[in-house]
């Protein structure tokens, strides 16, 4: 147990989700619909458990809190109404924030490739985004090295000739707005 | 009829054919859809995954301008939609998030599908059908965030809607059943997990022909760009040839309303749809 007044992990994940967390019953029916558990480390009914059992390096050294595509089935399906999508947002919200590294590194990458593209023009710009991440991630090199990078050309040129890429960046009148939106949102951290 | 219409991000850019589609239908039953003024980026998977403020006061500040056009706000986009309903739920339920954007949440906000379905169209969209669809067979593809979770979106069969399958009757097609509706595309992983949407996309493409479909119908940019644009590549590596072209529900509808823009929205497809709907004779 935790010393009085002190908030534990586990508290501060309540704090987001609700007190149901604790009525879960193991029955794992969030992790037998979910399309991503073939690739998890810690299956959903697991993640629950982490949680209540205030396991929080397990839980955030999870390769599962990164690769879970928020589609919110285990959430419709959980009979005793536990948001289990939101769960796995306040995990990667609280990793994010400790600045660890995350055991599947590429995708708060992406997040925060997207992210970037919106504070500087108020939308994404699907073309910047793209190139700022695979920048950062390190795909790139990966790429030019592998040769795959002839396919992303091949998909970038058929996209091209179909209409289907935006060269010029979006304009958004409210962008002074939104960044003022991203400054309060630094400050509003999860502990 | 006029709404506040939230296109988002990939309208202009991955999804033109959505955007061009939807202009044209909405033309032809007199729904004038008036572009919010100033809108921003909903955020989508990449702020509610990192910042919870940023997940709801990104959403909020379009919710807030539509407010104050004082009409109900309509998105084409299944992601956008879900981050509305979300910040909706947020800002006005029992003990509603301060993000200091003012919303009361006197507007409705719909998705594209669920506002052409509505009854006071019906009458309309009818009258505007020249090419019944006659021997096309599609499966439904609704995806993920249209319809859950139920108590974000209020749909009525989170597991098995009907909305889109109604409207293909209507146009004269033929719905034809399948598990798969509400199965998810991966969607956010598109860059850096392709081995994922590979293997999820490749599951519905197999699931639709075992259904006996020659289309899948959708009604989200990222579900239509996945299943398209990843087809080849998808079948490539089991050695088939799917050849399923992926519609956007309002290309459906355009084409049964004898739009001149078919043509355009169609070359636009990585599965060119065309052979097929030249074969059923409906170009
Ligand atoms: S479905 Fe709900 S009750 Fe069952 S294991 Fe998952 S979280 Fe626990
Ligand atoms: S939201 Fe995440 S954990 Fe839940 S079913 Fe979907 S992918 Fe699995």
């Amino acid at each position: 147990m935790a010393v009085q007044g002190e908030r534990t992990f586990r508290d501060v994940v309540i704090e987001s989700v609700g007190e149901e967390i604790f009525d879960c019953y193991q029955c794992y029916k969030c992790s037998a619909g979910c399309p991503i558990s073939f690739d998890m480390d810690l299956l959903p009914h697991q993640i629950i458990r982490s949680v209540v059992f205030n396991q929080k390096e397990k839980a955030l050294s999870s390769k599962t809190i990164w690769i879970c595509a928020s589609c919110e089935t285990c959430t419709t399906r959980c009979p005793n109404e536990i948001d289990i999508a939101k769960v796995m947002d306040v995990l990667r919200q609280i990793q994010v924030e400790s600045g660890g590294e995350a055991k599947e590194p590429r995708v708060p990458v992406f997040h925060q490739a997207f992210l970037d593209s919106i504070k500087k023009t108020g939308r994404v710009h699907e073309l910047t985004m793209i190139r700022n991440y695979t920048q950062k991630s390190g795909d790139l090199k990966e790429k030019l090295k592998s040769g795959e990078w002839k396919n992303d050309v091949k998909l970038g040129m058929k996209m091209f000739l179909r209409g289907k890429l935006k060269v010029m960046s979006p304009k958004c009148e409210g962008v002074k707005e939104v960044r003022k939106i991203f400054k309060q949102a630094a400050e509003h951290k999860k502990k | 009829m006029k709404v506040s219409f939230f296109p988002g991000c990939s309208l202009e850019g991955t999804a033109r054919e959505y955007g061009e589609s939807i202009e044209a239908v909405c033309n032809a039953i007199d729904i004038e859809l008036q572009e919010l003024s100033g809108w921003n980026c909903c955020g989508a998977s990449s702020a509610h995954a990192t910042n919870e403020f940023l997940s709801i006061a990104l959403p909020a500040r379009n919710l807030s301008i539509a407010e104050k056009a004082e009409r109900d706000l309509v998105t084409p986009c299944a992601a956008c939609y879900s981050r509305f309903k979300t910040a909706e739920k947020a800002l006005t339920g029992e003990s509603p998030v301060d993000v200091e954007i003012p919303f009361k949440g006197e507007i409705n906000i719909l998705h594209m599908l669920e506002f052409l379905c509505r009854e006071e169209f019906a009458e309309a969209i009818g009258r505007n059908i020249t090419t019944p669809l006659h021997k096309v067979k599609a499966v439904s593809y609704y995806g993920c965030l249209l319809v859950r979770p139920p108590g974000v979106t209020h749909a009525e069969h989170c597991e098995d809607p009907g909305g889109l399958d109604t409207l293909i009757a209507k146009l004269g097609g033929e719905s034809v059943f399948w598990p798969y509706k509400t199965e998810c595309c991966g969607g956010s992983l598109v860059l850096t997990r392709v081995d994922i949407i590979h293997r999820l996309n490749s599951r519905l493409l197999d699931m639709a022909r075992e259904a006996g479909a020659d289309c899948i119908v959708t009604a989200c940019p990222l579900c239509q760009a996945n299943l398209d644009t990843r087809q080849e590549e998808i079948g490539a590596g089991k050695g088939i040839k799917y050849n399923l072209p992926i519609f956007y529900f309002t290309e459906l509808m355009g084409l049964a309303f004898g739009n001149q823009g078919v043509d355009k929205w169609f070359g636009r497809h990585f599965v060119d749809p065309r052979p097929l709907l030249e074969a059923k004779q409906l170009l």
